[in-house]
């Protein structure tokens, strides 16, 4: 690990936020790729308990609002002054959800026009929604899913370096229900108690960066992104 | 991969916790955490001791400034009222901590959650303030005192913590206001904070912001029905306008000493009777001893006529 990655906030690919927003097609789907990974959850949660939607009809209104944030550019319309970027993401829903709603009745009345909220209005609902447990659940999906993908990045990156035994030890320690000591971890893998301890927490160091990496990823400005990372690593949730 | 909540929970805890193979420490547990870090208890191999490290959760250059300042500030201060610094790194991950004293105590207001008379808890306050006054003859205002930043230890004895705010008035060194800490910032914490703290101006913070915080903290540890002189004490500390509370701490520690003793107190002006009930208290025994002879002389002079 080079020096600076070390001393300051971790080098990263470009932000997805900006990659959504790229004319080349590529980016944009690995920008679509890398927000919906870490949204998806988030999303489908909030339309199940905010919206009271089935199964079904989440998974298609999420389906529907990843295809706005593309087509409709909606990110481009985010205000960093305004709100924070997952409290306009929630608005962006509600908006998305209100037109579906609406067209819905409109064509049980024979009528089929197109109805647009506008999202200056939705912004109105922020507060409202600051206190409702969907916001909870929201945030607590969203770090869900940074976890996740965290944790697919690291087990891809061990793989490519062929030290999966790391990850294993991870999995082994981490997140098993209730931690083995070094000496059961050293005999389980056949090997040392330090080296035990000395891959755990290189690997740690790994997913520590790993997490930082998409963070960095899918914020938009630098006092989001220390703001994230201070909210994910510290003792409160995000 | 589908995390739980309990191994998401589990995850969080991983990536924080300090990796100290390359120190001299060895992780023994969590002791708390605050807005900028987390205090860990480690055990010292070299020294065969347990102490507490101080680390920030993420790598960000302000929040070290303010690390590093911290222990800067707690090692120009030596006074057993204020927990002494051992030793400032940074660990391989870039995150940056200081080693300090581990106290084995509870918070003021974890240790106030158990009956404790008030005279008891005064007691407390005078040590609080003690430490406070050091720090202010060392030109350092703590701009942070609340019941969660003060320990108090198994014997009692009372340490001031959280000196990350910390204001180093002109001329008591080289400590240079941390990044976040400067003019215009906010500082403090609600409830705790002198008026010319929420108004944003550091320049016209001096000690009185101090004596304001403590009378926040002498109200809260007198709680509600409160004696009229202690009530006297606390509103003139938390007087809107500094020209109006005591000049400094020592003065108002003194007036709390006077309080405990049983003497007149400058902030509160009693009535004839007050005061007449206040003396006879104080001096309770010596009056006791005086009518218990005058009774017994009387009862002497009935029985005999002499």
């Amino acid at each position: 690990m080079d020096e600076q990655r070390v001393r300051h906030f971790p080098l990263t690919r470009d932000s997805a936020l900006a990659a959504l927003r790229s004319g080349d097609v590529a980016e944009r789907a690995r920008g679509l790729e890398t927000f919906s990974s870490a949204y998806w959850g988030p999303v489908y949660s909030y339309l199940r308990l905010r919206w009271h939607r089935s199964h079904d009809e989440a998974a298609d209104l999420a389906q529907e609002f990843f295809a706005d944030v593309v087509q409709k550019e909606l990110l481009a319309r985010f205000d960093a002054t305004r709100a924070r970027f997952r409290t306009y993401l929630r608005v962006c829903i509600d908006g998305l959800v209100a037109n579906h709603d609406k067209a819905a009745l409109r064509q049980k009345r024979g009528g089929a026009t197109a109805v647009h909220v506008e999202l200056d209005e939705a912004r109105g609902e922020m507060e409202r929604l600051a206190t409702e447990p969907a916001e909870a659940a929201f945030e607590r999906e969203w770090t869900r899913s940074v976890f996740s993908m965290a944790l697919r990045r690291l087990r891809a990156d061990c793989e490519a370096a062929g030290k999966l035994q790391h990850y294993a030890l991870l999995e082994g320690y981490d997140l098993a229900e209730e931690r083995p000591t070094y000496a059961e971890l050293s005999r389980q893998f056949g090997i040392s108690v330090s080296d035990v301890t000395n891959r755990l927490f290189r690997v740690r160091r790994q997913l520590r960066d790993a997490v930082l990496d998409i963070l960095r990823e899918l914020t938009a400005t630098e006092e989001e992104f220390r703001e994230e990372a201070r909210a994910l690593f510290g003792d409160r949730a995000p | 991969m589908t995390l739980d909540d309990r191994a998401v929970a589990r995850l969080r805890r991983a990536v924080r916790e300090p990796d100290l193979a390359q120190t001299k420490y060895r992780l023994a547990g969590v002791a708390g955490s605050g807005g900028m870090g987390t205090v860990y208890v480690v055990e010292d191999v070299e020294l065969r001791r347990r102490v507490a490290l101080k680390i920030l959760d993420v790598v960000d250059p302000d929040l070290e400034a303010r690390l590093r300042r911290e222990a800067r500030v707690l090692a120009c201060l030596e006074h057993p009222g204020i927990v002494p610094v051992h030793d400032v790194g940074t660990l391989p991950d870039g995150r940056a901590y200081y080693t300090m004293k581990w106290v084995q105590g509870d918070r003021l207001d974890r240790y106030l959650s158990r009956p404790i008379a008030l005279g008891d808890r005064l007691r407390l306050f005078l040590r609080i303030a003690e430490a406070v006054a050091f720090a202010h003859a060392h030109g350092v205002v703590h701009r942070d005192l609340k019941p969660e930043n003060v320990m108090v230890g198994p014997f009692g004895e009372v340490l001031v913590l959280d000196w990350g705010l910390a204001k180093v008035l002109d001329g008591a060194g080289e400590l240079a206001p941390a990044p976040g800490t400067e003019e215009s910032a906010v500082l403090g914490t609600p409830g705790f904070m002198s008026p010319e703290q929420q108004a944003g101006g550091s320049a016209n913070v001096d000690a009185r912001a101090d004596v304001y915080s403590l009378g926040v903290v002498l109200q809260w540890l007198a709680g509600p029905g409160a004696p009229a002189a202690l009530g006297a004490i606390s509103r003139k500390s938390m007087a809107p306008r500094p020209d109006d509370r005591y000049p400094a701490v020592a003065t108002l520690a003194a007036d709390v000493a006077r309080f405990v003793d049983g003497a007149n107190v400058s902030a509160h002006a009693e009535s004839a009777a007050h005061r007449l009930l206040r003396v006879a208290k104080r001096h309770r025994v010596a009056i006791g001893i005086v009518v218990a002879y005058l009774a017994g002389r009387a009862l002497i002079f009935l029985s005999t006529g002499r």
